[in-house]
């Protein structure tokens, strides 16, 4: 990539804080910071006016479903959506058909990200098939970079197992994630349990069900000294237990997503499947909490679960549809939204909870970017520096913009946030030095 | 203040809405009785469908019941037939199997001179893998003016009334509601305090102590009596174990007891609910025996009610189980009538819908 690139007017956003700076790229790096760049000749300008040039975000939670789910969605549509978002990384998630869980398939999907609009890294399964059984060869997996094991979908049962996953994981410098759910205590439950799900006649499931396993995790996490991270966190419970763990000083992370900021399960009461999403939207209680927790620095990270699923599996009874939500295309905008627009939907009365750009980037760039490694892997998570690798997100807080999935790029349309105007969108996103997205549009 | 059901309503609980800062949601406590906003009246407003009692509030109810009368005087004549929606089509979709409501919707439909078209799921291309939008949009496509939806799953009527023209009756859906139920409840209710009084039907039911006993947790009848006795006035108490309560009572107008005993003085109305016993015990209760025992409507404890205590059951009944024999072949019992009463009030229903919705016959004849 000799092509020169000048990203200018903008606002730089990364570790070292806030400045105004314009950014020059060269084969593939950054080459110059500084408050007015002259675009060299032959240079490609992009206009970063009243935008925030950020590190490019990292998502440690996508399901690009190949291989088996290509209806859904492919490593390339999925690396699009991405890019579109303003991700220039993403962590495939195993839980496709078949499992991400030994070293062929991880070359496979290795193999499928090359070459498309965003880094893809892969997190391979916990225990083969994700069927809880026995143990996948994690160190086959972990020589081939992969950092993050998980069987997302479903959480690990077993508590023994899981003991043992943690203690065989210790050695190999990975993270296990676990995606928290107590299957007996959720059993049937297709949405949040409580008031709506009482009144809507949708058997539901409790948040105990979340927090239990994340208790029981914590102990394990305690038990073995391996470190654990936590998948979309949902529920004031789990803060809590999460807060307490981390007082403690237990080797932990975790995550929450833009749709548990967002909404309820008020939501449910449409009937509409778009709104049925494991763990479920829970009550207006625990989405205070869990903003209070990414603000307040107990959750670390926003992920999307980017979970897309064809237009005829959404079509079904909301009990016989499947859970998951698209959520790439949408993230910044609206975590912006939530927790740094002034009398935005976060704006909490007075006494709400705020975070400055700086720290949503953390939540959602070089935070993420550290725990799956791709900080030194990929460079990516910034800081904005000349030598640096020139992954960048130029995110205009200002534009607007009616969310039409039949427009993404993902090949799924079942956005909870379709039809409605966000505040907040990604003008350019730059891979490597290229420019993947110029103008809110896909490059290639 | 939103009206569940809708999907703009939906939409607007998320939070990304500026209009409310301070709230994660438009602050809506669910609540049970929806009255006035969402209560249109079925003829007279934009309303097609009856997917929850919550559509009709009580000036909807009494319109239904009210309309009910004049039909239940069609059905004792000697050709008990209008000709109130002739050229109509009424399709009757069950995708979970049921045979008194099907068959009194059928009955319903045929006393107004409606066409009827019957789909049963097993017998349908659902089981050639078709999807429900698939399915009802094919059935549409042929030109039905109703269809009346019984699916397992909450909300399916609700999703249907999106994708079809035709107006959607939601017949039971899952544990949520089954309006057409509650309707002929409060009628039959309506029609024995008329009868005892020995005047004009009440529409007002303040003061009246209804027990709706059993298993709340599963039941859509329960939901949409609920709904429905406490818009007229009446006062329900649900009574059952707590493993048999929904998970959540805020915003039920309705007060609760674990014990059937203490509530049997006190109640004008029991109401039995089924005891689905397959999936019922060793977890929500230990057995059917000591379910039975404990809010069983035995011979003794029906002796303990008020002597002009009605009872009712939604059917079908597992005698000695919600009730005894002996207790449903007493006079106070209601069962029969609750059948026989829900034709004149399916015909009301579907004759509301379909009766003055454009494009039909010009000004349809009042039955008289």
């Amino acid at each position: 990539m000799s092509r020169k690139i000048c990203v200018r007017g903008g606002t730089l956003v990364d570790e070292t804080g806030e400045r105004r700076a314009d950014v020059l790229v060269e084969e593939g790096r950054i080459v110059e910071v500084a408050p007015a760049i002259e675009p060299p000749r032959g240079a490609t300008v992009l206009d970063a006016g009243g935008c925030l040039v950020a590190p490019g975000l990292v998502d440690l939670h996508t399901h690009l479903r190949e291989p088996g789910g290509e209806a859904a969605e492919t490593v390339e549509s999925g690396a699009r959506a991405a890019a579109l978002g303003g991700y220039t990384a993403v962590v495939a998630m195993p839980n496709t058909e078949p499992a991400i869980d030994n070293a062929a398939i991880v070359r496979d999907v290795l193999a499928l990200g090359a070459g498309v609009c965003a880094d893809v890294a892969v997190a391979g399964a916990i225990t083969v098939g994700r069927s809880g059984e026995r143990l996948a060869p994690l160190a086959e997996m972990a020589a081939l970079g992969v950092r993050l094991f998980t069987d997302d979908g479903r959480g690990v049962q077993d508590a023994r197992l899981m003991r043992r996953a943690l203690e065989y994981a210790g050695g190999l410098g990975v993270v296990l994630a676990q995606h928290c759910e107590d299957e007996e205590l959720a059993s049937g439950g297709h949405m949040h349990e409580g008031a709506w799900s009482s009144r809507l006649g949708i058997p539901g499931q409790p948040a105990l069900a979340e927090e239990a396993m994340l208790a029981r995790d914590l102990g394990l996490v305690r038990l073995t000294g391996s470190p654990m991270h936590f998948l979309h966190l949902s529920t004031a419970g789990s803060v809590a237990l999460l807060r307490a763990a981390r007082s403690e000083g237990l080797a932990v992370t975790a995550e929450a997503t833009p749709h548990h900021l967002s909404l309820t399960d008020e939501t449910v009461a449409s009937y509409d499947p778009v709104f049925k999403v494991n763990p479920p939207l829970r009550t207006a209680d625990d989405v205070l909490a869990v903003r209070d927790a990414l603000v307040g620095g107990v959750i670390d990270v926003i992920a999307t679960d980017h979970a897309p699923h064809p237009i005829e599996a959404k079509e079904e009874p909301f009990e016989s549809a499947p859970p998951g939500m698209l959520g790439l295309e949408t993230a910044l905008a609206v975590a912006y939204d939530v927790l740094c627009t002034p009398g935005g939907a976060g704006a909490n009365g007075d006494t709400g909870p705020r975070c400055t750009p700086v720290e949503l980037f953390a939540l959602m760039s070089w935070r993420p970017a550290r725990i799956a490694g791709l900080d030194a892997a990929g460079g990516h998570g910034g800081p904005i520096a000349a030598g640096a690798r020139a992954h960048l997100c130029v995110f205009d807080p200002a534009a607007r913009w009616v969310v039409d999935p039949s427009a993404g790029a993902s090949r799924s349309r079942n956005s909870p946030y379709a039809g409605r105007e966000l505040t907040g969108r990604v003008r350019h996103t730059l891979l490597g030095g290229e420019p993947v997205v110029v103008g809110a549009e896909a490059q290639r | 203040m939103t009206s569940p059901g809708t999907t703009d309503a939906a939409r607007a609980a998320v939070a990304t809405a500026r209009a409310r800062p301070g709230t994660v949601a438009p602050a809506s406590t669910p609540t049970a009785r929806d009255d006035s906003a969402s209560g249109a009246r079925l003829a007279t407003s934009a309303r097609r469908h009856l997917l929850s009692v919550a559509d009709l509030g009580r000036d909807g109810i009494l319109e239904v019941l009210h309309l009910a009368d004049s039909f239940a005087e069609v059905t004792e004549r000697d050709i008990p037939k209008v000709p109130a929606l002739r050229g109509r089509t009424v399709a009757t979709l069950f995708f979970e199997s049921s045979t008194r409501t099907r068959l009194s919707f059928e009955t319903a439909a045929k006393r107004l001179s409606a066409d009827t078209m019957t789909f049963t799921a097993s017998t349908s291309s659902l089981s050639k893998g078709e999807s429900l939008r698939d399915t009802v949009e094919t059935i549409d496509a042929m030109g039905v003016d109703a269809m009346v939806v019984r699916h397992a799953s909450a909300g399916a009527p609700h999703r249907v009334a999106g994708w079809v023209r035709a107006s959607v009756v939601n017949a039971g859906d899952g544990q949520h509601e089954h309006p057409t139920q509650a309707l002929l409840d409060c009628y039959t209710i309506r029609e024995a305090l008329a009868r005892r009084r020995s005047g004009d039907a009440p529409d007002d039911f303040a003061g009246l102590r209804v027990a709706v006993v059993g298993d709340i947790r599963h039941s859509r009848v329960a939901r949409s009596n609920v709904l429905a006795l406490s818009a007229l006035g009446a006062e329900v108490t649900l009574v059952a174990p707590a493993t048999l309560l929904p998970p959540s009572l805020e915003g039920w107008p309705a007060n609760v007891s674990n014990e059937l005993d203490p509530v049997l003085a006190e109640t004008d109305v029991v109401y039995l609910l089924r005891m689905q016993s397959e999936r019922m015990q060793g977890t929500f209760v230990p057995s059917l025996r000591e379910y039975a025992a404990r809010f069983g409507l035995s011979r003794e404890r029906a002796a303990r009610l008020a002597p002009d205590a009605l009872v009712m059951h939604p059917g079908p009944m597992n005698r000695g189980v919600e009730i005894d024999a002996e207790v449903l072949e007493g006079s106070s019992a209601l069962v029969t009538r609750q059948v026989h009463n829900g034709v004149p009030v399916r015909m009301a229903v579907l004759f509301l819908l379909l009766g003055a919705a454009p494009g039909g016959l010009a000004a349809p004849e009042a039955p008289r």
